[in-house]
């Protein structure tokens, strides 16, 4: 089984997890640009943030064997802190960069003005970037959220295939399905959705348009929902080819729209062993 | 190709801001084996006036390979002490990539000598092959730092990289 896992913070994850993830088939992952439970309350700690995702970050996930690429954006829980929101900025210096394949995690959190605002420029910065955008939908009232962020993602004109409206369940897919727009779901360990609702899911929508992430962060997640996801298919009659599909071709073709997307040198084979597997230290 | 670079550095001469769109998509549009070269060029095309603003702009929003190009370019372009702020800062990384390419000529003729020393040694500390480096000056001091490092991997029963090894044996 080989994964790209479409949404994952591994800034927040450790060197088992990547090594965990490598031995389970994840050759690749998107770290979208997010909160990171502690508020940041300036431009320079965003700057240091985006500095990481396209280097520290990537450096690491080299020595287990895995390539990482990142979306960049200013989220919209710190949308709301007019601290931060200079950082809108300083974003085109970044959505330039190799490393960066999508405009996010852009969206609503609580669906303030200051919120409405950041979406909104950040939608036309991935027009004007031609990048794929990444969409989260707030966790507290979730479908009229999903309902809004469709409208203003309409209203953008991005075209919406090259838009991923992330985090759904039984209540948005619909909508989300009929829009055009990419479906992403997250795996969690508890509560959003687990493996089982997602194969049913899967069984409803088809494979189409479907990106199965793991969104493991700083919170009680798990890095390899996807690879338990891959497994639930086939314990439920998918075959190997729809999992290949889901779990890999999808995530490609999707992040494959920025034309950055760098796969060239990665080894898929899920027998072969992977020698770099402790990050230099600095400390000999 | 080379269009694309030719109209990239009547650009830069016009406008040297130019440069902070153009320097990230070099290895996008000419290629990855070009990059590094192209790069070079548009850095010595930014006119004096601009050099240390965009230089130090372009190593604090780029990317490694970004920031690898700016520090191997120091030493070919006017800059003074001004790129010993990004040598440091790149020194201070543990990104082994950016250490090698903060420790070259640029580094060697104006570093001051204890930072010169320290930085060759976390160079070894990292399992970064000296040859990387190119031209490496040892001094006394320098080579008294890399024997300590050398006893204490043997007495930890690890091995001594080649490299110091050939460095100590040739001080007898
Ligand atoms: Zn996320």
């Amino acid at each position: 089984m080989r994964i790209f896992d479409p949404h994952v913070h591994m800034s927040s994850r450790t060197t088992d997890d990547y090594q965990a993830m490598y031995d389970a088939g994840v050759r690749a992952v998107v770290e979208p640009a997010f909160w990171q439970g502690q508020p940041r309350t300036s431009v320079g700690s965003f700057v240091d943030y985006f500095d990481s995702l396209l280097g520290w970050e990537p450096f690491r996930a080299a020595q287990f064997g895995i390539r990482h690429h990142c979306t960049i954006a200013l989220n919209p829980k710190e949308a709301n802190d007019p601290r931060c929101a200079d950082v809108l900025e300083v974003l085109p210096r970044y959505l330039v960069k190799d490393g960066v394949v999508a405009v996010g995690e852009v969206g609503y959190d609580s669906m303030t003005p200051e919120e409405d605002e950041a979406f909104a420029a950040q939608l036309a910065l991935a027009v004007e970037f031609e990048l794929p955008v990444l969409v989260h939908t707030p966790h507290r009232d979730k479908a009229e959220g999903t309902k809004r962020t469709l409208d203003v993602v309409r209203e953008s004109g991005i075209a919406p295939e090259l838009v991923v409206v992330d985090h759904l369940n039984e209540l948005t897919v619909g909508m989300v399905a009929d829009s055009g727009c990419w479906m992403g779901f997250s795996i969690y360990p508890d509560t959003k959705m687990d493996e089982a609702r997602m194969v049913v899911l899967l069984r409803e929508h088809g494979t189409a348009r479907m990106l199965v992430n793991s969104a493991a962060d700083w919170g009680r997640s798990d890095p390899l929902k996807t690879v338990k996801t891959g497994r639930a298919m086939l314990d439920a009659g998918f075959t190997a080819d729809d999992v290949d599909r889901v779990l890999w071709r999808n995530p490609v073709e999707f992040y494959g729209r920025s034309g950055r997307l760098e796969l060239s040198d990665v080894d898929i084979d899920p027998t072969a062993g992977f020698q770099g597997s402790s990050v230099r230290r600095g400390q000999g | 190709m080379s269009d694309w670079k030719s109209e990239a550095l009547r650009r830069i001469a016009a406008d040297p801001a130019a440069i902070r769109e153009l320097f990230p998509v070099v290895r996008r549009r000419c290629g990855a084996g070009a990059a590094a070269d192209v790069r070079a060029e548009l850095l010595a095309a930014l006119p004096a006036t601009a050099l240390a603003e965009e230089v130090a702009g372009l190593y604090r929003y780029g990317d490694p390979a970004e920031k690898r190009a700016v520090l191997a370019a120091l030493s070919a372009l006017p800059v003074g002490d001004a790129g010993l702020p990004l040598v440091r800062e790149a020194l201070r990384t543990n990104d082994t990539t950016l250490v090698a390419a903060a420790l070259g000529p640029y580094a060697l003729a104006r570093l001051d000598p204890a930072a010169y020393r320290q930085a060759v040694l976390k160079c070894v500390f990292m399992g970064i092959p000296l040859a990387e480096i190119g031209t490496v000056r040892v001094d006394g001091e320098l080579r008294g730092m890399l024997r300590s490092f050398a006893d204490e991997r043997s007495a930890a029963g690890r091995p001594v990289p080649a490299d110091v090894v050939t460095i100590l044996a040739g001080e007898a």
